[in-house]
């Protein structure tokens, strides 16, 4: 199985902060690969770094062959790989219309793929002309998540979607991220919350202390209590 | 019904209208104590036409800090820059301007406008790139590497075209007033409130209706964002400081002719009210800027008139008052 997405040694700093310490991973083609770890373990700097937002102090990230650790976060994005930060970063002062208009770079606004999207995030289209600033926490996630996928991308990386939404929010949130995985993009999804991922992910890389500590399939790591308490420190059956 | 899907439905976007209104109510309550309906009259009119040109001036600089996180002091070398390169087309067509056709006048009027326009733009391209490009996300640099330029810009004008007052004349058309009843209001004074409410409609259709816009917008609250988007907000960054400078090129030109002299102190005057302007208006916000011009250009007209000595702190005084009632300006822009 071949990698979109690949990380060799990949240092970062923010400021005086070593955070990244030589991570290696990659994101296999087609799959959703699941970041996981404790807070602080450096999954959303992985993710910025990525997306060119931090610089890369020392090692290689690659998207298929064409390397990044150089490039700005505009050059990543003009490669296909769309991003839905942490925070949502939705531009509050927009209409919902505005910030998709804004997520297709390359053109207008493709009708069946609006209509794709209306389809699992249907509030989007109820409130297409509304201030993005007027939306639910929920509602702004799927808009951070629509401005993302508006165009086809080859690599997705989102960050938390689930963070801070309500347990039923984050049920039809899963069912609109296995719609989208449905589609073959390749997925780097960073998240806390284990029925997510376990329900989403196809792989799974864990991270801690700025590095990757395991790699291997989703199913198994779902599937082995003491792997998890390991790894994380809670069990994934603590957290239906 | 989802549960991502739930919620009543939301109101479409809309724009809080009392702010909008403080002009207004700023005039009804001063209506009163100034007696005269003529004098009333000519009091606003002049303060539109005055508010009209700071904020052609301002509108600028509320854009390049609301997008660029730039606190660019230099602001004022372009207002001056703007009225000396308008000076420079009107004395050669000295001939245009005194001549009895309005199309000669407006033709010599425009160009003079325009010039300003372009010079500053072009001159804002290259004072970004070397000045306040090596300082991005650095404010006491800003402050002084701004300051600084224009310092130096200030000097050049002093070396170019010496200390004297330069004095301009008004195309002979604008010269003069119209009667209205017993009002008389400048000719133009109606030309630079007509050449303001153009330029604010022109940038908000700019901003609300183009792609540009929506990227100016966006980036004004989110940078970043704009740029995981894939686009390369620096040369967004480039042609908004163009922009901002084009705009103080076009104040400053408008302010010299209303002036009748020029003179390169001239953006350090205005420098300050531009700063109250934007403030008032809330950092970032064009629609802001705009109310908070007239706002402080009408309250500097009645104060004038009725205590004279009130009129060294009208603006400041207004800002105050603003800010304690919505402490991020008249119309903050989120994220900001």
């Amino acid at each position: 199985m071949s990698a979109v997405l690949s990380l060799e040694g990949v240092h970062t700093h923010i400021g005086r902060y070593h955070i990244l310490q030589g991570v290696d991973f990659d994101a296999p083609a087609g799959r959703t690969t699941m970041l996981l770890g404790r807070n602080g373990a450096g999954k959303t700097t992985a993710l910025r770094t990525v997306m060119g937002l931090w610089r890369v102090s020392k090692g290689r990230i690659a998207l298929g062959e064409t390397p990044l650790q150089n490039m700005t976060a505009s050059d990543v994005a003009r490669l296909g790989v769309g991003y839905a930060p942490e925070t949502m970063a939705v531009f509050s002062d927009l209409s919902v219309k505005e910030n998709l208009v804004l997520g297709a770079r390359s053109g207008a606004l493709n009708a069946a793929r609006l209509d794709w999207i209306f389809g699992f995030f249907p509030a989007l289209k109820r409130f297409w002309l509304s201030r993005a600033g007027s939306l639910s926490g929920g509602q702004k996630q799927m808009l951070s998540i629509a401005r993302a996928i508006v165009e086809p991308r080859e690599l997705l990386l989102i960050d938390e979607p689930t963070k801070g939404l309500a347990p039923a929010i984050v049920g039809s949130l899963i069912a609109c991220l296995k719609e989208i995985k449905a589609t073959d993009v390749t997925i780097l999804l960073v998240e806390q919350n284990f029925r997510v991922a376990r329900e989403v992910g196809d792989e799974v890389r864990v991270m801690d202390n700025g590095r990757i500590v395991h790699r291997g399939a989703m199913a198994e790591l779902a599937a082995d209590e003491a792997l998890q308490n390991r790894l994380l420190g809670l069990s994934l059956d603590s957290h239906q | 019904m989802s549960a991502l899907d739930a919620g009543a439905a939301l109101p479409r976007r809309r724009m809080e209208i009392l702010p909008a209104l403080t002009p207004l109510i700023v005039a009804l309550v001063a209506a009163p104590f100034i007696g005269s309906p003529s004098t009333f009259v000519t009091l606003t009119a002049a303060g539109l036409a005055m508010g009209m040109m700071i904020f052609t001036m301002a509108s600028g600089l509320t854009l390049v800090f609301g997008m660029m996180d730039v606190l660019n002091f230099g602001h004022g070398a372009f207002i001056a820059l703007g009225a000396y390169v308008a000076t420079l087309v009107l004395l050669p067509l000295a001939g245009w301007s005194s001549a009895n056709s309005l199309a000669l006048n407006l033709a010599v009027f425009v160009l003079a406008v325009l010039a300003a326009a372009l010079v500053c733009g072009a001159v804002g391209w290259a004072f970004e790139r070397l000045i306040v490009k090596p300082v991005y996300g650095q404010h006491l640099r800003q402050i002084l590497a701004t300051i600084g330029g224009s310092i130096i810009a200030e000097q050049l004008l002093y070396a170019l075209f010496g200390p004297e007052r330069i004095p301009v004349a008004l195309p002979t058309t604008f010269q003069g007033s119209i009667v209205l009843g017993e009002a008389a209001i400048e000719k133009y004074r109606l030309l630079a409130t007509l050449v303001g409410l153009a330029v604010f409609a022109g940038e908000m259709l700019i901003l609300n209706r183009t792609k540009i816009g929506l990227l100016i917008r966006a980036g004004v609250e989110n940078r970043e964002m704009v740029e995981a988007l894939g686009y390369r907000v620096d040369r967004l960054f480039v042609g908004v400081f163009m922009a901002g400078s084009a705009l103080a090129g076009l104040g400053g030109a408008m302010m010299a002719l209303y002036r009748g002299l020029v003179h390169a102190t001239i953006g350090g005057e205005f420098l300050v009210l531009c700063f109250i302007v934007i403030i008032i208006g809330g950092l970032g916000s064009v629609g802001g800027s705009f109310v908070g011009a007239i706002l402080v250009a009408l309250i500097a007209n009645y104060a004038g008139f009725l205590a004279p000595k009130l009129a060294l702190v009208s603006n400041i005084m207004a800002m105050v008052v603003v800010l304690l009632w919505r402490p991020r300006g008249l119309y903050p822009v989120s994220g900001r």
